[in-house]
């Protein structure tokens, strides 16, 4: 099937200005997103997610390649031909950007004006729209009357108000706490079932995409370096990018005192491992079963269990007193259990015996 | 009337400060009505006709801002006198109200307009952003964003540029325009006339402070960005 959004082999560079130098935001990226899907982009601040997700919308016009969204290539498109495809493709943002002199009403009656809807027609619009998002009874509030998570609802009543195919989410939780964050995905992940709309959400947070993405694209300096489903990314993540995003989330930073004992040279005592179990293998007793075939203590360090959409995955941090072939043999042994292992370096003995 | 009269003023001054006060603000209302009505527009252009900006035609933005600086620069009383020829053919006299109307719109238009153009650039460039995602154009965008947006401060700009006005009516009085300066120096100043002075000012006194108390409360009342608006 054709995918909803095409990007191909598109670049955005900004010409050197006077004090600063000439940045490519993001160079010669190739990406399909299929209808129906959830999409997530994240990278660390800088990385281009912004110019990414603006050049959907065509808000930032590509240096080169092209963009078809519904199967229309947007870059072709004269201002009276784009501005009428834009209605096809809501947007919400980081900061709501809410009209503060209209009501919650009347912002989200907005893009209806703007398409030249009669009242009638937009009041039976809108009413739906706000009992969707739970603001029925804020119809006639101002902006500067709600809270944040308010604020973002009346947001996205505004972008689906045009019903479009495509939602696009530009760090649209990242002003607000963990909670309202999570009742914000929540309803996302609603629209997307009932509307069947596209989403594409950008973020900084991994949590977010845990939370709702199907697959994830990671980005770094301009790049897609990695893109795959979300259980993939967090259970074999294949860049050192990924790895650090991932590290807040899956609880691989490891506690402060632990890391300080870990030694990159061999010393005798034992090799420290990371261990990432995914779906049924999270729940498997694969460290007593590695006892008792190997006749090894693996003593745990720390460890983490945690689920994504319906898949569980986990990670720990073991420690075992082999090393050389003894230590090869376990990882072999671990790997034929479809656990993902990465060395993490070594702790002396006699520390070890105080952990 | 009759509490002028209490403090000894005559029925003809008191005649005469009723008609100066009116034409005080009649010239005060007329030029600020037809500055509001080519300052905003003109005020709009400014503020959108920039490099990169929503009706870019930067030629226009340079000659424009050239001009309103060059209005704004020069002293109101050379502007009247340099401009009587304009009057006369606008207004077909230099002398007397109607005539004294010219120069104030002339002043007002540019005041008002670097004033819409400040509070226009005050907009959130995101609300921009969301409109034109939403498939604004751009007449759209300044129509249902960036004006309504602006209000707040537009109607606090406007109700300085009317306290201004009043200020400049005044001294259009003194090369005839009549109004309550004209009625100050020719009696109170030229006659020794103190009491008549006084009268004068007590009046513009009490214009600004009803034009900045009701432009204070319209400001107010379109402002939705505070909570206990
Ligand atoms: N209008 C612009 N002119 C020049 N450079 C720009 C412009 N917009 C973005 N950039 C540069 O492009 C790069 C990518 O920016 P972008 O805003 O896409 O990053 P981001 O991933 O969204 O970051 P953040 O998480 O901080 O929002 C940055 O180096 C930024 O400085
Ligand atoms: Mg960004």
């Amino acid at each position: 099937m054709e995918p909803m959004i095409r990007l191909d082999a598109v670049s955005k560079h900004y010409p050197a200005r006077k004090g600063s130098a000439a940045v490519t935001a993001l160079s010669e990226t190739s990406l399909d997103i299929a209808r129906g899907e959830i999409f997530g982009v994240i990278g660390r601040s800088g990385a281009g997610k912004s110019t990414l997700i603006r050049l959907i919308n065509l808000l930032e016009r590509p240096s080169s390649g092209r963009v078809v969204v519904g199967g229309i290539d947007l870059t072709g498109l004269d201002n009276s031909k784009l501005r009428a495809a834009r209605r096809q493709i809501g947007m919400i943002f980081q900061h709501f950007n809410l009209l503060s002199s209209r009501t919650v009403f009347d912002n989200v009656a907005l893009p209806l004006e703007l398409a030249g809807l009669s009242r009638k027609d937009i009041r039976s619009k809108v009413t739906p729209l706000l009992e969707l998002v739970g603001l029925a009874d804020k119809a006639g509030r101002y902006p500067a009357e709600l809270s944040g998570g308010q604020k973002q609802r009346v947001g996205i009543a505004r972008a689906l108000a045009t019903e479009p195919k495509v939602l696009l989410c530009d760090e649209a939780t990242s002003a607000l706490d963990p909670e309202t964050t999570r009742s914000i995905l929540g309803l996302l992940r609603d629209i997307n079932e009932k509307l069947s709309i596209t989403i594409v959400v950008i973020t900084h947070e991994m949590q977010v995409i845990k939370e709702i993405c199907d697959r994830v694209a990671v980005i770094d300096a301009g790049a897609v370096v990695e893109l795959a489903s979300v259980e993939q990314v967090f259970t074999r993540p294949k860049t050192e990018v990924t790895r650090s995003l991932l590290a807040v989330v899956s609880g691989d930073e490891l506690p402060a005192p632990l890391s300080a004992r870990l030694t990159r040279e061999p010393v005798s005592g034992s090799a420290v491992l990371r261990l990432r179990f995914t779906g049924d293998d999270a729940e498997a007793p694969v460290i007593a079963r590695l006892s008792r075939s190997h006749g090894i203590d693996a003593s745990i360090l720390h460890g983490q269990v945690d689920a994504i959409r319906n898949a569980s995955f986990g990670t720990l941090v073991i420690a075992v007193p082999v090393s050389g072939d003894a230590l090869a043999a376990v990882i072999r042994y671990l790997e034929n259990q479809n656990v993902v292992v990465e060395p993490l370096g070594y702790l002396a003995a006699d520390l070890r015996a105080a952990s | 009337m009759s509490l002028l009269s209490h403090l000894g003023i005559s029925p003809q001054i008191s005649g005469l400060l009723v008609e100066a006060t009116l034409q005080t603000l009649q010239m005060t209302a007329v030029a600020g009505l037809l500055g509001t009505l080519f300052g905003l527009p003109l005020g709009v252009l400014l503020a959108t006709s920039g490099r990169g900006e929503l009706l870019q035609c930067v030629s226009f933005n340079r000659v424009a801002g050239l001009i309103v600086n060059a209005t704004r620069s020069t002293p109101f009383i050379i502007l009247v006198v340099a401009i009587i020829p304009f009057t006369r053919l606008v207004a077909g006299t230099s002398i007397g109200t109607a005539a004294a109307i010219v120069p104030l719109t002339i002043a007002a238009v540019p005041f008002i307009a670097r004033i819409v153009e400040t509070a226009i650039r005050e907009v959130d460039q995101g609300l921009v952003e969301a409109a034109k995602a939403m498939g604004a154009t751009p007449l759209q965008i300044i129509r249902k964003v960036l004006v309504p947006e602006a209000m707040p401060g537009i109607v606090a700009g406007l109700t300085l540029a009317i306290v201004s006005l009043i200020g400049y009516s005044a001294m259009v009085g003194a090369v005839g325009g009549g109004g309550l300066g004209d009625l100050g120096i020719r009696y109170g100043y030229q006659r020794f006339m103190p009491e008549v002075m006084a009268l004068v000012v007590l009046v513009l006194i009490v214009l600004v402070q009803a034009v900045q108390t009701a432009g204070d409360r319209v400001a107010r009342r379109v402002n939705k960005r505070l909570r206990d608006a």
